[in-house]
């Protein structure tokens, strides 16, 4: 059944000629056409998580619940009280995270509050730049076929090599600054070369490898920070030494705003990837080994070093993010440090669709439903776990787009079939 | 049975499958069903057995109409079919396998083997499908394998068998075998529906012949009314050359030379044992053999896929033993592989970026580590018209096109680099006559440009039409090498294990039928 309706029988003559003209244009069209399906998919499944969020602000609120068991006597109110929660809940969400009119017009009428302003899209900014980072990372791994799940361990060891080269040298900003985000990229470094070395030697599956390298460098990171020369002098808590200003990531807009040059640094490795994978001959590489590693191997690419190599790469990327929050914002280490950013990165690039362009935004959404949910929580009350059930909800509809087709009757394109990302779980 | 389908129409999304497709089988006939793949020959069966539901049409049985909502139903009417690939437990004796599913019992729910042995008896002589009902059925060759596929179908009393493509694994004698079989069935009032796409066969055990193209019954004809021009014409829809136009080879230096290669697969067990093989410049030298006797792993070794346990390979006097891929392919082989989409082609990606492939990483396709795609799309433009790629444009995924065209992205990928050393594998599986015909031509043509070529195929036509040499593997030994000259019976026996001299050897397993291995 595999005949296309315009393919004719090959022809005894060679010089047969090609339909020029419109013709590649319209393929051409046709896969934007189909680029835009997947954007389309991706937007819906952030409308299909917003929706869901209501639902649950409007059953969880009592103010709400009262008004819907009126609803014999006041039918109107219920809906009315709904929408007012659901507005205010969502406005709170997009005044923490992007800004807010009030301080938009005290800034205008007064000329001054300006930090107050920006201080929610700093912040979200802020937070934007690990899951970029990270996510980026996580990103070339899935498309080459690899699963990285060990963000947490590469963060941390990206942030130990940060600090340690932090406060252990002394150099002057311009030198030390560039200095710390090399040692978070190689320290990340070495936590993926490892796993992708185990692959490619002994065939250890990398998902089991770097899930276990999770809990050695978590331990790791626990027992340095009991111990010289890590841990703060002075201090029974664990946490370590304050790396200097000179290591600091400098801030972009004042003091007064947290963002920082980390997110310079995220932008530009953004870039980067898209450029790799795109024009660079071992992201192609990549690209075939992560498709089918076969024909790769039978047109002479060598998975093995395409294995580590990835790993080791994506490593890098995920310990720049963890180097970005030293060096930005936090400046010493503690335990248990970058939280769930490593498994944020995992979500960020399902939603990005491994995409740099596509990490990017899923990072700016992530971090402003965080930003926006800490001040919604504290306006309204509402719980900010409400932002991680919708994140939650946008991640599983991303996931199973066959199902956001039925929901809102897409159709499906031709060939814009989503990546499978179980794609590899078997080898 | 009498069986009748009127007007069977199946769609899958905008493709129409089969569009109202007529086709009624006499009881007592063998009826051929020709196509290429693609044709909808298997959409149909799928329908008449239950797997598929028709969107529009009515299949009768002796008159009335019947409604297959599952395979089930349709042995129930009396419809069997031994599908392409077996549906065997390996490990089960011949009597288990046919019994599966409705087993004769004793009291308590004990096997009644004997009553089971008995029956496999009683149906093996009538047909004259001799096979040892204690025998395990991994231990047995391909053909007899079908043989006991073909009892499971008698056993549930079918009175019309469907064969889909199965003589695709049979040696020339099996094939023969298998023919006597289905004529004693058809003698008996069953009727049978072969599927195939191989002329020859269907000239010589037809009674009817309806052929199929794009879906739709394009003819209907008989033995006695066509030849293999006519029916290729009509499969086709034009007409085609099915002779291979070539001038004797005149053989030059030997390029490629094998001196007792031994291949080991995962398990450890031989696959390749000892081939001493030399393949000369401006010849063609054919691997002949059924399928799985080796010939695959050695043509994947000499790329360097395939840990080389003892032996040597030399190309061109250098020793290539245990080289890369990539120092293969650079040395100046070309691989046409077995199955073009899990070894030839990347489907997602352009066809642009398929026809680079290997050479992705070095000038003029790339400098630094970075790509120049403005000449990766020119130079896949150019080999667009050069090899007659028929597709719209070269940035559409390969996965888009039909499997013509795919082949023949990968042999332009792979006769765009120098070549000394022609490796094709399968070459044609899958293809339409049409691309048949160019890819045959094409490998003509290096030849005469002085390229050594080793064909791997299990398609003895194909071979025969082809080769200057044939080798012939059985069991990862090279059994003999033989000028085509000397036909298909004895490349046939040779096959089956016989050594070249033909009579002295091991004797074909088709022919007494009883051997188990």
């Amino acid at each position: 059944m595999t005949a296309t309706p315009a393919e004719v029988p090959a022809g005894a003559e060679p010089a047969a000629k090609q339909p020029s003209g419109p013709a590649p244009r319209w393929s051409s069209a046709l896969h934007r056409m189909t680029e835009a399906n997947v954007a389309i998919t991706t937007l819906l499944a952030v409308v299909v998580g917003l929706v869901f969020g209501a639902i649950l602000i409007i059953v969880t609120s009592s103010n709400t619940l009262h008004a819907w068991g009126n609803i014999g006597s006041n039918p109107g109110h219920a809906f009315g009280a709904s929408l007012t929660t659901v507005g205010h809940a969502y406005g709170d969400l997009f005044t923490g995270s992007i800004f807010s009119p009030s301080s938009l017009r005290h800034a205008i009428s007064t000329g001054h509050g300006w930090t107050t302003l920006f201080t929610p899209i700093s912040e979200t900014l802020v937070s934007a730049t690990p899951l970029m980072l990270a996510g980026m990372g996580v990103a070339l791994g899935f498309s080459t076929g690899v699963f990285n799940i060990g963000g947490q361990g590469q963060l941390i060891a990206g942030a130990l090599a940060a600090t340690y080269v932090g406060f252990g040298v002394h150099l002057p900003l311009p030198l030390h600054v560039p200095l710390v985000i090399l040692a978070g990229a190689a320290g990340g470094a070495v936590a993926g070369f490892i796993p992708g070395f185990l692959k490619a030697r002994t065939g250890a599956h990398e998902v089991i490898v770097t899930i276990m390298l999770n809990y050695i460098f978590l331990d790791l990171l626990n027992y340095l920070l009991t111990t010289k020369p890590l841990q703060q002098p002075g201090q029974s808590n664990s946490i370590s030494q304050t790396i200097p200003s000179s290591a600091t990531l400098p801030h972009l807009f004042g003091s007064g705003l947290r963002v920082n040059a980390g997110l310079i640094v995220a932008l530009v490795v953004a870039a980067g990837a898209s450029w790799f994978m795109r024009r660079s001959t071992l992201g192609f590489t990549f690209r075939v080994i992560g498709s089918n590693p076969t024909a790769g191997r039978t047109a002479g690419m060598d998975a093995k070093r395409a294995t580590i190599l990835v790993l080791t790469i994506s490593g890098a990327l995920v310990g720049l993010a963890g180097m970005s929050t030293l060096a930005g914002t936090d400046f010493f280490l503690s335990s248990g440090y970058g939280g769930g950013t490593g498994f944020n990165a995992i979500t960020v690039a399902l939603l990005g669709r491994n995409k740099p362009i596509g990490v990017v935004l899923g990072s700016l959404l992530f971090a402003s439903l965080v930003t926006g949910g800490r001040y919604m929580q504290a306006a309204t009350g509402i719980p900010i776990d409400l932002t991680t059930v919708i994140q939650a909800v946008i991640v599983f509809c991303v996931a199973t787009p066959a199902l956001i087709r039925e929901i809102f009757r897409l159709r499906e394109a031709g060939t814009g079939k989503i990546l499978l990302f179980t794609k590899g779980w078997a080898g | 049975m009498r069986l009748e389908l009127e007007g069977i129409t199946k769609r899958f999304g905008s493709l129409v499958a089969n569009d109202g497709v007529d086709l009624t089988v006499e009881p007592g006939e063998i009826h051929c069903l020709l196509g290429e793949n693609g044709a909808g020959k298997s959409t149909l069966m799928n329908v008449l057995f239950g797997m598929l539901r028709a969107d529009s049409g009515d299949i009768k049985v002796d008159g009335k109409v019947v409604d297959f909502a599952d395979p089930g139903d349709a042995i129930a009417q009396g419809i069997g079919m031994v599908h392409q690939h077996f549906m065997l437990v390996p490990v089960f004796s011949v009597a288990e396998n046919v019994v599966l599913g409705f087993e004769p019992t004793k009291a308590f729910g004990f096997l009644d083997r004997q009553a089971a042995r008995a029956d496999i008896r009683r149906l093996s002589s009538e047909f004259g499908l001799e096979v040892d009902p204690d025998a395990i059925v991994e231990e047995l060759p391909v053909g007899l394998q079908q043989r006991v596929e073909i009892l499971k179908a008698l056993l549930r009393d079918v009175s019309l068998l469907i064969l889909d493509e199965p003589t695709a694994v049979l040696t020339p004698q099996e094939i023969e075998g298998l023919f006597t079989i289905m004529r004693s069935l058809a003698a008996s009032g069953r009727s049978i529906l072969f599927i195939t796409h191989k002329l020859k066969e269907v000239l010589a055990v037809a009674d009817q012949i309806t052929v199929m193209r794009q879906g739709r019954v394009v003819g209907t004809t008989t033995p006695a009314e066509s030849d293999e021009e006519a029916l290729a014409t009509m499969m086709v829809g034009r007409n085609v050359d099915l002779v291979v136009h070539k001038t004797p080879a005149k053989p030059g230096a030997g390029v490629l030379e094998l001196e007792g290669l031994t291949l080991a697969d995962e398990r450890g067990l031989t696959t390749v044992d000892h081939v001493d093989l030399t393949v000369r410049a401006g010849e063609v030298v054919a691997l002949a053999g059924v399928q799985g006797n080796g010939q695959n792993e050695l043509a994947e070794a000499l790329l360097g896929l395939r840990t080389i346990r003892a032996g040597a390979i030399r190309l061109g006097g250098h020793d290539i033993t245990g080289d890369t891929p990539r120092q293969a392919l650079r040395a100046g082989i070309a691989y046409i592989p077995e199955d073009r989409q899990l070894e030839g082609l990347v489907l997602s990606l352009s066809i642009a970026d398929n026809l680079v492939l290997d050479m992705h990483n070095i000038e003029p396709y790339a400098r630094h580590g970075a790509r120049n795609l403005t000449v990766v799309r020119e130079s896949g433009e150019t080999k667009l018209h050069e090899f007659d790629i028929r597709a719209t444009s070269v940035e559409v995924p390969v996965g888009t096109l039909s499997g013509g065209n795919q082949q023949k992205v990968v042999v332009a990928r792979e006769l765009s680099r120098p070549v000394k050393l022609l490796v094709a594998a399968q070459p044609t599986r899958g293809l339409d006559v049409g691309s048949i015909e160019y890819v045959h031509r094409r490998i003509v043509e290096e030849r005469d440009r002085g390229v050594a070529v080793l064909l791997v195929s299990s398609e003895l036509d194909e071979i025969l039409a082809l080769a200057d040499q044939v080798a012939v593997m059985f069991r990862g030994r090279i059994v003999g090498v033989v000028p085509p000259s000397v036909g298909r019976e004895q490349i046939g026996l040779m096959m089956a294990g016989a050594d070249r001299s033909g009579g002295g050897g091991q004797e074909p397993a088709a022919a007494t039928g009883t051997e188990s291995r």
